[in-house]
Protein backbone atom coordinates (compact mmCIF):
# COMPACT_ATOMS: atom_id res chain seq x y z
CA UNK A 1 0.00 0.00 0.00
CA UNK A 2 2.67 2.39 0.91
CA UNK A 3 4.23 1.73 -2.51
CA UNK A 4 0.93 2.52 -4.34
CA UNK A 5 0.79 5.78 -1.97
CA UNK A 6 4.22 6.88 -2.94
CA UNK A 7 3.87 5.92 -6.58
CA UNK A 8 0.42 7.79 -6.84
CA UNK A 9 2.10 11.05 -5.33
CA UNK A 10 5.53 11.04 -7.67
CA UNK A 11 2.89 10.11 -10.81
CA UNK A 12 0.73 12.94 -9.71
CA UNK A 13 3.74 15.48 -8.89
CA UNK A 14 4.98 14.67 -12.14
CA UNK A 15 1.66 15.63 -14.06
CA UNK A 16 1.06 18.84 -12.10
CA UNK A 17 4.39 19.76 -11.16
CA UNK A 18 5.47 23.13 -11.92
CA UNK A 19 7.62 21.78 -14.89
CA UNK A 20 5.22 19.68 -16.32
CA UNK A 21 2.78 22.10 -16.15
CA UNK A 22 2.66 23.41 -19.49
CA UNK A 23 2.35 19.83 -20.68
CA UNK A 24 -0.42 19.01 -18.82
CA UNK A 25 -1.97 22.22 -19.75
CA UNK A 26 -1.99 21.93 -23.48
CA UNK A 27 -4.82 19.56 -24.44
CA UNK A 28 -6.95 21.65 -22.83
CA UNK A 29 -5.71 24.30 -24.60
CA UNK A 30 -6.22 22.10 -27.41
CA UNK A 31 -9.85 21.40 -26.53
CA UNK A 32 -11.01 25.08 -25.73
CA UNK A 33 -9.23 26.38 -29.20
CA UNK A 34 -11.31 23.55 -30.99
CA UNK A 35 -14.38 24.90 -29.58
CA UNK A 36 -13.65 28.62 -30.26
CA UNK A 37 -12.52 27.62 -33.83
CA UNK A 38 -15.79 25.66 -34.84
CA UNK A 39 -18.35 28.56 -34.42
CA UNK A 40 -15.76 30.64 -37.21
CA UNK A 41 -15.34 27.91 -39.26
CA UNK A 42 -19.20 26.94 -39.55
CA UNK A 43 -21.18 30.69 -38.81
CA UNK A 44 -22.42 31.33 -36.40
CA UNK A 45 -26.29 30.13 -36.31
CA UNK A 46 -27.34 29.43 -33.07
CA UNK A 47 -29.47 26.33 -33.80
CA UNK A 48 -26.73 24.73 -35.77
CA UNK A 49 -24.18 25.13 -32.96
CA UNK A 50 -26.33 23.55 -30.67
CA UNK A 51 -27.27 20.58 -32.70
CA UNK A 52 -23.93 19.83 -33.37
CA UNK A 53 -22.18 21.34 -30.44
CA UNK A 54 -22.03 18.01 -27.96
CA UNK A 55 -20.50 16.26 -30.72
CA UNK A 56 -17.89 18.53 -31.19
CA UNK A 57 -16.99 18.67 -27.36
CA UNK A 58 -16.75 14.70 -27.93
CA UNK A 59 -14.61 14.93 -30.82
CA UNK A 60 -12.15 17.32 -29.30
CA UNK A 61 -11.68 15.43 -26.16
CA UNK A 62 -11.09 12.67 -27.90
CA UNK A 63 -7.89 14.54 -30.00
CA UNK A 64 -6.89 16.22 -26.55
CA UNK A 65 -6.69 12.54 -25.00
CA UNK A 66 -3.75 11.50 -27.54
CA UNK A 67 -1.72 14.61 -26.90
CA UNK A 68 -0.49 13.11 -23.67
CA UNK A 69 0.59 9.54 -24.88
CA UNK A 70 4.06 10.07 -25.67
CA UNK A 71 5.23 11.04 -22.47
CA UNK A 72 2.75 8.75 -20.40
CA UNK A 73 4.97 5.57 -19.97
CA UNK A 74 7.94 5.65 -22.70
CA UNK A 75 10.31 8.24 -20.28
CA UNK A 76 10.27 6.05 -17.15
CA UNK A 77 10.60 2.37 -19.47
CA UNK A 78 13.73 3.95 -20.92
CA UNK A 79 15.44 5.19 -17.74
CA UNK A 80 14.69 1.93 -15.92
CA UNK A 81 12.04 3.20 -13.74
CA UNK A 82 9.98 -0.25 -14.51
CA UNK A 83 13.30 -2.40 -14.11
CA UNK A 84 14.15 -0.88 -10.92
CA UNK A 85 10.67 -1.76 -9.35
CA UNK A 86 10.69 -5.01 -10.84
CA UNK A 87 13.75 -5.91 -9.38
CA UNK A 88 11.99 -4.64 -6.14
CA UNK A 89 9.26 -6.90 -6.31
CA UNK A 90 6.15 -4.56 -7.84
CA UNK A 91 4.03 -5.33 -10.20
CA UNK A 92 4.31 -3.54 -13.29
CA UNK A 93 0.41 -3.98 -13.27
CA UNK A 94 0.28 -1.92 -9.58
CA UNK A 95 2.50 0.80 -11.71
CA UNK A 96 0.10 0.98 -14.71
CA UNK A 97 -3.02 0.76 -12.23
CA UNK A 98 -1.58 3.63 -10.71
CA UNK A 99 -0.63 5.56 -13.74
CA UNK A 100 -3.90 5.39 -14.74
CA UNK A 101 -5.52 6.78 -11.92
CA UNK A 102 -3.37 9.42 -12.34
CA UNK A 103 -3.44 9.85 -16.07
CA UNK A 104 -7.06 10.25 -15.56
CA UNK A 105 -6.74 12.89 -12.50
CA UNK A 106 -4.53 14.76 -14.89
CA UNK A 107 -7.08 14.91 -17.79
CA UNK A 108 -10.44 14.14 -16.85
CA UNK A 109 -11.61 16.32 -14.31
CA UNK A 110 -9.84 19.11 -16.16
CA UNK A 111 -11.16 18.11 -19.32
CA UNK A 112 -14.76 18.24 -17.81
CA UNK A 113 -13.88 21.93 -16.07
CA UNK A 114 -12.80 23.08 -19.91
CA UNK A 115 -15.69 21.94 -21.23
CA UNK A 116 -17.98 24.76 -18.96
CA UNK A 117 -15.99 27.56 -20.99
CA UNK A 118 -16.64 25.40 -24.11
CA UNK A 119 -20.28 24.90 -23.69
CA UNK A 120 -20.75 28.39 -23.36
CA UNK A 121 -18.50 29.21 -26.70
CA UNK A 122 -20.80 26.86 -28.65
CA UNK A 123 -24.33 27.88 -26.61
CA UNK A 124 -25.27 24.62 -25.25
CA UNK A 125 -28.51 25.00 -23.45
CA UNK A 126 -28.23 23.82 -19.82
CA UNK A 127 -30.05 20.00 -20.64
CA UNK A 128 -27.47 19.53 -22.99
CA UNK A 129 -24.14 20.41 -20.85
CA UNK A 130 -25.72 18.06 -18.40
CA UNK A 131 -25.83 15.28 -20.96
CA UNK A 132 -21.99 16.14 -22.09
CA UNK A 133 -20.13 16.63 -19.03
CA UNK A 134 -22.04 13.40 -17.78
CA UNK A 135 -20.75 11.52 -20.48
CA UNK A 136 -17.48 12.67 -20.39
CA UNK A 137 -17.46 11.67 -16.57
CA UNK A 138 -18.21 8.35 -17.68
CA UNK A 139 -15.91 8.20 -20.85
CA UNK A 140 -12.81 9.83 -20.13
CA UNK A 141 -12.00 6.56 -17.73
CA UNK A 142 -12.07 4.96 -20.67
CA UNK A 143 -10.45 7.12 -22.76
CA UNK A 144 -7.47 7.47 -20.32
CA UNK A 145 -7.50 3.25 -20.28
CA UNK A 146 -7.31 2.71 -24.13
CA UNK A 147 -4.33 5.63 -23.97
CA UNK A 148 -2.29 3.48 -21.70
CA UNK A 149 -2.50 0.89 -23.18
CA UNK A 150 -1.87 2.03 -25.77
CA UNK A 151 1.08 3.97 -24.68
CA UNK A 152 2.25 0.79 -23.04
CA UNK A 153 2.30 -1.38 -26.63
CA UNK A 154 4.10 1.69 -28.19
CA UNK A 155 6.83 1.87 -25.58
CA UNK A 156 9.69 0.08 -27.15
CA UNK A 157 8.82 1.45 -31.38
CA UNK A 158 10.75 4.13 -32.40
CA UNK A 159 7.86 6.90 -33.80
CA UNK A 160 5.61 4.94 -31.35
CA UNK A 161 3.81 8.67 -30.62
CA UNK A 162 2.75 9.24 -34.30
CA UNK A 163 1.36 5.42 -34.22
CA UNK A 164 -0.18 5.95 -30.93
CA UNK A 165 -2.20 8.81 -32.10
CA UNK A 166 -3.22 6.49 -35.27
CA UNK A 167 -4.55 3.64 -32.70
CA UNK A 168 -6.54 5.78 -30.00
CA UNK A 169 -8.48 6.46 -32.69
CA UNK A 170 -10.20 3.72 -34.06
CA UNK A 171 -10.61 2.19 -30.27
CA UNK A 172 -12.39 5.51 -29.08
CA UNK A 173 -15.17 5.11 -31.31
CA UNK A 174 -17.63 3.28 -29.21
CA UNK A 175 -16.77 5.47 -26.44
CA UNK A 176 -17.70 8.08 -28.73
CA UNK A 177 -20.53 6.28 -30.38
CA UNK A 178 -22.29 6.15 -27.36
CA UNK A 179 -20.85 8.93 -25.49
CA UNK A 180 -22.11 11.41 -28.90
CA UNK A 181 -25.22 9.28 -29.04
CA UNK A 182 -26.35 9.99 -25.85
CA UNK A 183 -26.70 13.77 -27.13
CA UNK A 184 -29.03 12.94 -29.85
CA UNK A 185 -31.36 10.05 -27.92
CA UNK A 186 -31.28 12.51 -25.04
CA UNK A 187 -31.65 9.31 -22.44
CA UNK A 188 -29.29 7.82 -20.20
CA UNK A 189 -29.04 5.08 -21.58
CA UNK A 190 -25.91 6.21 -24.08
CA UNK A 191 -24.20 7.07 -20.55
CA UNK A 192 -25.05 3.94 -19.08
CA UNK A 193 -23.24 1.74 -21.91
CA UNK A 194 -20.27 4.56 -22.44
CA UNK A 195 -19.93 3.85 -18.48
CA UNK A 196 -19.66 0.23 -19.17
CA UNK A 197 -17.01 0.72 -21.89
CA UNK A 198 -15.00 2.62 -19.88
CA UNK A 199 -15.67 -0.38 -16.81
CA UNK A 200 -14.47 -2.51 -19.27
CA UNK A 201 -11.02 -0.71 -20.20
CA UNK A 202 -10.32 0.44 -16.71
CA UNK A 203 -10.19 -3.16 -15.75
CA UNK A 204 -8.31 -5.00 -19.03
CA UNK A 205 -5.88 -1.74 -19.07
CA UNK A 206 -3.28 -2.50 -16.14
CA UNK A 207 -3.05 -6.02 -16.98
CA UNK A 208 -2.43 -5.40 -20.97
CA UNK A 209 -0.15 -2.58 -20.34
CA UNK A 210 1.94 -5.07 -17.28
CA UNK A 211 2.20 -7.80 -20.19
CA UNK A 212 2.78 -5.20 -22.54
CA UNK A 213 5.88 -3.45 -20.70
CA UNK A 214 7.34 -6.25 -20.00
CA UNK A 215 7.08 -7.73 -23.36
CA UNK A 216 9.47 -4.83 -24.31
CA UNK A 217 11.66 -5.57 -21.63
CA UNK A 218 12.33 -8.98 -23.57
CA UNK A 219 12.80 -7.34 -27.26
CA UNK B 1 16.80 -20.82 5.80
CA UNK B 2 19.37 -21.76 3.03
CA UNK B 3 22.04 -20.24 2.44
CA UNK B 4 21.77 -17.23 0.35
CA UNK B 5 24.24 -17.83 -2.97
CA UNK B 6 24.03 -16.98 -6.64
CA UNK B 7 24.20 -19.84 -8.79
CA UNK B 8 24.22 -19.36 -12.63
CA UNK B 9 24.26 -22.84 -14.46
CA UNK B 10 24.73 -23.31 -17.77
CA UNK B 11 23.19 -20.15 -19.18
CA UNK B 12 22.79 -19.08 -23.08
CA UNK B 13 21.97 -15.75 -24.40
CA UNK B 14 20.52 -14.75 -27.27
CA UNK B 15 20.06 -10.98 -28.55
CA UNK B 16 18.23 -11.10 -31.80
CA UNK B 17 19.38 -13.29 -34.28
CA UNK B 18 22.67 -13.85 -32.43
CA UNK B 19 23.31 -16.26 -29.68
CA UNK B 20 26.15 -14.19 -27.38
CA UNK B 21 27.11 -16.98 -25.17
CA UNK B 22 26.30 -20.85 -24.03
CA UNK B 23 27.16 -22.88 -21.26
CA UNK B 24 28.25 -20.27 -18.90
CA UNK B 25 27.92 -21.53 -15.16
CA UNK B 26 29.33 -20.15 -11.75
CA UNK B 27 28.79 -19.70 -8.47
CA UNK B 28 29.05 -16.45 -5.82
CA UNK B 29 28.97 -17.25 -2.08
CA UNK B 30 28.45 -14.47 0.34
CA UNK B 31 31.32 -12.02 0.39
CA UNK B 32 32.74 -12.76 -3.23
CA UNK B 33 32.44 -10.07 -5.92
CA UNK B 34 32.78 -11.47 -9.77
CA UNK B 35 33.81 -9.03 -12.78
CA UNK B 36 32.84 -10.15 -16.01
CA UNK B 37 35.13 -8.53 -18.56
CA UNK B 38 34.92 -8.35 -22.04
CA UNK B 39 34.93 -6.54 -25.48
CA UNK B 40 31.11 -4.63 -26.09
CA UNK B 41 28.72 -6.67 -28.13
CA UNK B 42 29.39 -9.74 -25.91
CA UNK B 43 26.54 -9.76 -23.43
CA UNK B 44 28.14 -8.27 -20.02
CA UNK B 45 25.13 -5.95 -19.86
CA UNK B 46 22.32 -8.83 -21.17
CA UNK B 47 24.17 -11.40 -18.51
CA UNK B 48 23.33 -8.95 -15.80
CA UNK B 49 19.75 -8.20 -16.68
CA UNK B 50 19.50 -12.45 -16.89
CA UNK B 51 21.13 -12.36 -13.36
CA UNK B 52 18.87 -10.17 -12.00
CA UNK B 53 15.86 -11.54 -13.44
CA UNK B 54 14.70 -9.12 -16.01
CA UNK B 55 15.49 -10.72 -18.95
CA UNK B 56 14.88 -14.74 -19.43
CA UNK B 57 17.77 -16.86 -20.73
CA UNK B 58 17.68 -19.00 -23.91
CA UNK B 59 18.67 -22.07 -21.52
CA UNK B 60 19.88 -22.87 -18.55
CA UNK B 61 19.14 -20.86 -14.69
CA UNK B 62 19.44 -18.65 -12.16
CA UNK B 63 19.46 -19.48 -8.11
CA UNK B 64 19.21 -16.61 -6.77
CA UNK B 65 18.28 -14.50 -3.43
CA UNK B 66 15.19 -12.59 -2.79
CA UNK B 67 16.94 -9.60 -2.63
CA UNK B 68 19.24 -8.34 -5.57
CA UNK B 69 20.04 -5.10 -6.94
CA UNK B 70 21.16 -3.65 -10.75
CA UNK B 71 22.54 -0.62 -11.52
CA UNK B 72 23.12 0.61 -14.76
CA UNK B 73 23.87 3.62 -17.38
CA UNK B 74 20.40 4.54 -16.51
CA UNK B 75 19.41 6.49 -13.41
CA UNK B 76 15.65 6.38 -12.69
CA UNK B 77 15.85 9.42 -11.02
CA UNK B 78 13.35 12.32 -12.50
CA UNK B 79 15.43 14.63 -14.17
CA UNK B 80 13.39 18.18 -13.58
CA UNK B 81 13.17 17.44 -9.57
CA UNK B 82 16.22 18.20 -7.65
CA UNK B 83 18.21 15.35 -6.56
CA UNK B 84 17.18 15.36 -2.78
CA UNK B 85 13.25 15.09 -4.14
CA UNK B 86 14.25 12.44 -6.98
CA UNK B 87 15.98 10.15 -4.55
CA UNK B 88 13.30 10.61 -2.13
CA UNK B 89 11.08 8.94 -4.38
CA UNK B 90 13.42 5.77 -3.77
CA UNK B 91 13.59 6.23 -0.16
CA UNK B 92 9.62 5.93 0.35
CA UNK B 93 9.64 2.85 -2.27
CA UNK B 94 12.65 1.31 0.05
CA UNK B 95 11.46 2.63 3.45
CA UNK B 96 15.13 3.40 4.18
CA UNK B 97 17.37 6.77 3.40
CA UNK B 98 20.32 6.98 1.13
CA UNK B 99 21.98 9.26 2.62
CA UNK B 100 22.54 11.71 -0.12
CA UNK B 101 24.27 14.14 2.10
CA UNK B 102 27.15 11.70 3.57
CA UNK B 103 28.43 11.14 -0.06
CA UNK B 104 28.21 14.72 -0.94
CA UNK B 105 31.40 16.75 -0.83
CA UNK B 106 32.22 20.16 -1.03
CA UNK B 107 33.20 21.88 -4.59
CA UNK B 108 32.53 18.92 -6.32
CA UNK B 109 29.70 16.26 -4.92
CA UNK B 110 26.75 16.00 -6.29
CA UNK B 111 24.00 19.04 -4.99
CA UNK B 112 20.64 18.33 -3.34
CA UNK B 113 19.26 21.34 -5.35
CA UNK B 114 19.53 22.04 -8.85
CA UNK B 115 17.79 19.72 -11.14
CA UNK B 116 19.07 16.03 -11.64
CA UNK B 117 19.32 16.49 -15.17
CA UNK B 118 22.04 19.36 -14.65
CA UNK B 119 24.37 17.01 -12.97
CA UNK B 120 27.32 15.68 -15.00
CA UNK B 121 27.35 11.87 -15.17
CA UNK B 122 29.79 11.78 -12.68
CA UNK B 123 28.26 14.05 -9.94
CA UNK B 124 24.57 12.09 -10.88
CA UNK B 125 26.67 8.87 -10.42
CA UNK B 126 27.95 10.04 -7.27
CA UNK B 127 24.65 9.56 -5.57
CA UNK B 128 24.45 6.62 -7.49
CA UNK B 129 26.10 3.57 -5.95
CA UNK B 130 23.61 3.54 -3.11
CA UNK B 131 20.53 3.90 -5.26
CA UNK B 132 19.25 0.00 -5.71
CA UNK B 133 19.12 -0.31 -2.30
CA UNK B 134 22.98 -1.66 -2.18
CA UNK B 135 23.00 -1.61 1.77
CA UNK B 136 19.95 -4.00 2.09
CA UNK B 137 20.38 -6.18 -1.08
CA UNK B 138 22.11 -9.70 -0.82
CA UNK B 139 23.34 -9.26 -4.65
CA UNK B 140 24.33 -6.16 -5.91
CA UNK B 141 24.83 -6.03 -10.18
CA UNK B 142 26.69 -3.37 -11.59
CA UNK B 143 26.95 -2.19 -15.34
CA UNK B 144 30.18 -0.20 -15.37
CA UNK B 145 30.03 1.42 -12.08
CA UNK B 146 33.03 3.66 -12.67
CA UNK B 147 32.10 5.35 -15.40
CA UNK B 148 32.29 8.97 -15.59
CA UNK B 149 33.41 9.30 -11.64
CA UNK B 150 37.07 10.41 -11.23
CA UNK B 151 39.69 8.70 -9.28
CA UNK B 152 38.70 10.05 -5.97
CA UNK B 153 35.15 9.08 -6.45
CA UNK B 154 36.15 5.53 -8.03
CA UNK B 155 37.98 4.75 -5.12
CA UNK B 156 35.45 5.74 -2.75
CA UNK B 157 33.49 3.37 -5.08
CA UNK B 158 35.49 0.37 -4.12
CA UNK B 159 35.88 1.14 -0.90
CA UNK B 160 31.75 0.83 -0.65
CA UNK B 161 32.00 -2.23 -2.24
CA UNK B 162 34.57 -3.74 -0.13
CA UNK B 163 33.10 -3.08 2.96
CA UNK B 164 29.38 -4.17 1.51
CA UNK B 165 31.26 -7.73 0.43
CA UNK B 166 32.59 -7.70 3.91
CA UNK B 167 29.36 -7.37 5.36
CA UNK B 168 28.44 -10.64 3.30
CA UNK B 169 27.12 -9.09 0.01
CA UNK B 170 27.87 -10.48 -3.16
CA UNK B 171 28.67 -8.50 -5.94
CA UNK B 172 28.51 -9.00 -10.14
CA UNK B 173 30.10 -5.93 -12.09
CA UNK B 174 30.77 -5.39 -16.10
CA UNK B 175 33.72 -3.56 -16.41
CA UNK B 176 36.52 -2.82 -18.34
CA UNK B 177 38.54 -1.11 -15.59
CA UNK B 178 40.58 -2.69 -13.34
CA UNK B 179 39.20 -3.23 -9.65
CA UNK B 180 40.87 -3.68 -6.64
CA UNK B 181 38.50 -5.24 -4.04
CA UNK B 182 39.44 -8.42 -1.94
CA UNK B 183 37.76 -12.18 -3.12
CA UNK B 184 37.41 -10.53 -6.53
CA UNK B 185 36.47 -14.00 -8.99
CA UNK B 186 36.95 -12.99 -12.92
CA UNK B 187 34.87 -14.53 -16.26
CA UNK B 188 35.66 -14.06 -19.86
CA UNK B 189 33.10 -13.75 -21.53
CA UNK B 190 34.90 -14.00 -24.32
CA UNK B 191 35.48 -17.99 -23.49
CA UNK B 192 31.64 -18.62 -23.86
CA UNK B 193 31.14 -17.28 -27.10
CA UNK B 194 29.82 -18.83 -29.89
Amino acid sequence: MSVALALLRRDVARMLGSSRRGATLLPLLFFIAVAMLFPFAVGPAPELLARTGGGVIWVAALLAAILPLDRLLASDVEQGFFDQLALRGVAEELVVAVRLLAHWLSFGPPLMLATLPAAALLGLDRATLRTVELGLLAGTPGLAAVGLIIAALTVGMRGGAALSGLLLIPLAVPLLVFGAGALSTGGNAGIALTGAISLLLVAIAPFAGGMAIRAAREG
Amino acid sequence: MEPARLLATDLACRRGERLLFRGLSFELQPGEALQVVGPNGTGKSSLLRILAGLLRPLSGSVDRPADIALLDERLPLDGDLPLGRALAFWERIDGGGYGVGATARPGRGPKKDGPVRRHTSGQAGGAAPPLPGAGAAAVGVRDEPLNGLDGQAAADFQGHLAAYLAGGGMAVIASHQPFDVPALKRLVLADYAV
